[in-house]
């Protein structure tokens, strides 16, 4: 009934899943990083690193995975307003986490018009910079199969993770003011499904498994389109952010850019690095040194008192001035 | 023109005794303890998201969501209160020569030995600096608050402005709860001080030993009220 499959993570979406209940197999036991929080007690074991791998060579722009999304995570995005693109809305929102943004590229090499169609969403960062930014203990877990996930009761809504993220995902509700990304269905995952995403999408441009296995999928795909001509080709899989759990396949590998602004090497900031790092430490030192420094001071060291002769030197000064002034009209 | 710095309005010497000074009238003194208990609040409540060993501060304010809106408003009430005191007092907080050679006399004021310092007007050159400091790090923190108070502001700038707005708001928050710490202390340490701002007035003796030439200039221009 329960969890006699011993798996400790699924391999794959459209490759038969489990189909019985198991309990989920994902927990606060599996973290490996939790925001604001430095003692955490080491995961007691760990998990096979999943990944889902978008090809974009193979999207055809349907957006069934943008309405699986919202399907699964049961958001309710307003209707939105038609401005001429296809892009649809028009960003990421706190309803939804995924969003399929179309480019026109003009191949300069071909003088081909290009469409370019990008699956925009969290990359679940090995090294995230959300996670690096919240101040709010708990509010970011990352499991040791590296899904970054949101643990909403925690969140203050201050908008860090905003600031942290290299990719500009995490969104702020303004009905319950917390941060909602891509959960990479973390909870489907812990029990054996893959994400909602790629089990609706018709051509397989998103699929999911261990990371081993998705570099190995990329690698067949890479060299089926370096056969087709894509000679830069190639697996997006940045090392600026210690490698992501979604990774794209691009044609244009040389030039993430072109889609949609993809980051060509994404790196947390070295002011959120400045502002994480140095400041926070020298900084609570810093105030912590002089408040002790002038307790003690004030314990120990004499106060400045006013003496007797400061009264009476004030008494002169009266005498004098106003006596002074009396003569001077006299 | 120089004497500006040493009077202000509402100065004035009672001839007691025993002998008392007026420093500060009700409504700068009103205006200063809001603007302190506001800079408190805001200290306490920055530093809850400033450090995660200080997160726990956010239950005063009932509980971190709290803590996340209600600190920018009271930035606001800060920002208000504090410049409605700094129209007042920034004459009698510009530099003069005196606090140059004041400042160069460091070890005297540490001291406390007053008698080789030089003669000063209303305020000495380490509360002009606190007054500008504070000043300065007010502006900064509003400015670069406003930039990173998304509930209102988010669409108003980029992510890389704010990365930098987030980074000095902390930089100048450190500051700022350094001079005050040294300014509540220099209050304390030099006794007879926190009557200035509680009763608005200062004892002769003070007045002499601290800002001799402010309250020689009160007697000289004869703001003296001897009925009493
Ligand atoms: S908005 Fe929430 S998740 Fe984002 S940094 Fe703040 S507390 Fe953390
Ligand atoms: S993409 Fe952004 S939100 Fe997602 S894990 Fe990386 S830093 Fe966090
Ligand atoms: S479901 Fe698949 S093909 Fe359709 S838009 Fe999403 S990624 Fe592209």
């Amino acid at each position: 009934m329960t969890n006699s499959l011993q798996m400790d993570s699924p391999r794959t979406a459209v490759s038969n899943p489990p189909v019985q209940a198991m309990d989920s197999n994902l927990g606060e036991r599996d973290l490996v990083r939790r925001s604001a929080t430095s003692d955490l007690p080491p995961p007691e074991r760990q998990l096979t690193a999943v990944a889902k791998l978008i090809d974009v060579s193979k999207c055809i722009g349907c957006k069934a995975c943008q309405s699986a999304c919202v399907e699964w995570n049961d958001t309710h995005p307003g209707v939105g307003e038609n401005v001429g693109v296809y892009t649809n809305p028009h960003d990421l929102t706190e309803d939804m986490f995924t969003l399929m943004r179309f480019s026109e590229w003009i191949n300069p090499e071909t003088d081909n018009l290009e469409w370019l169609i990008r699956k925009d969403g969290c990359m679940h960062c090995a090294d995230p910079g959300c996670l690096k930014a919240c101040p709010a203990p708990g509010a970011i877990v990352q499991y040791s199969n590296g899904i970054v996930d949101f643990i909403h009761e925690n969140c203050i809504g201050c908008g860090y993770c905003v600031k942290g993220c290299p990719f500009n995902i995490p969104r702020i509700s303004k009905a319950d003011h917390r941060a909602y990304k891509c959960t990479l269905c973390s909870d489907r995952v812990a029990v054996g499904q893959g994400p909602a995403c790629a089990k609706a999408c018709p051509t397989q441009a998103i699929v999911f498994g261990t990371k081993d296995d998705m570099k190995k999928h990329a690698d067949e795909r890479i060299a089926d389109l370096k056969s087709r001509g894509y000679a830069n080709a190639g697996l997006y899989d940045p090392q600026g952010v210690g490698g992501t759990h979604v990774m794209y396949v691009l044609h244009h590998n040389d030039k993430p850019h072109i889609y949609a602004d993809l980051p060509d090497d994404p790196k947390i900031s070295g002011v959120v690095q400045a502002w994480k790092g140095a400041t926070k430490y020298v900084g609570l030192a810093t105030m912590g040194f002089l408040a002790v420094g002038a307790a003690l001071h004030g314990v120990f060291a004499k106060p400045n008192r006013v003496s007797h002769e400061d009264e009476e030197g004030a008494e002169e000064v009266l005498k004098d001035k106003l006596g002074g002034q009396s003569e001077e009209r006299a | 023109m120089v004497k500006a710095e040493r009077v202000q309005p509402g100065d004035e010497i009672h001839m007691g005794p025993p002998i008392t000074v007026d420093r500060y009238g009700p409504a700068a003194r009103v205006n200063h303890w809001i603007t302190a208990l506001s800079l408190i609040l805001l200290a306490i409540s920055g530093l809850a998201l400033f450090h995660p060993s200080l997160f726990f501060l956010t239950a005063l304010f009932g509980g971190g969501q709290t803590t996340r809106w209600i600190h920018p408003w009271i930035g606001v009430v800060l920002f208000i209160s504090f410049y409605i005191f700094f129209f007042q007092l920034w004459k009698a907080n510009l530099f003069t020569r005196t606090d140059v050679k004041w400042l160069m006399s460091v070890k005297e004021v540490l001291t406390a030995q007053e008698d080789k310092l030089p003669e000063v007007g209303k305020y000495n050159a380490g509360q002009k600096m606190i007054f500008w400091g504070m000043a300065l790090l007010i502006m900064a923190l509003i400015i670069t608050g406003v930039i990173i108070w998304d509930q209102y502001f988010l669409e108003a700038t980029a992510i890389p402005t704010k990365r930098i707005a987030v980074l000095v708001h902390a930089l100048a928050a450190v500051a700022i709860i350094c001079i005050f710490i040294f300014h509540v202390y220099a209050a304390i340490w030099t006794r007879g001080t926190l009557r200035a701002m509680t009763r608005g007035t200062v004892t002769g003796g003070w007045a002499f030993r601290h800002h001799r030439k402010w309250f020689k200039e009160l007697a000289q221009r004869r703001r003296v009220d001897p009925a009493e």
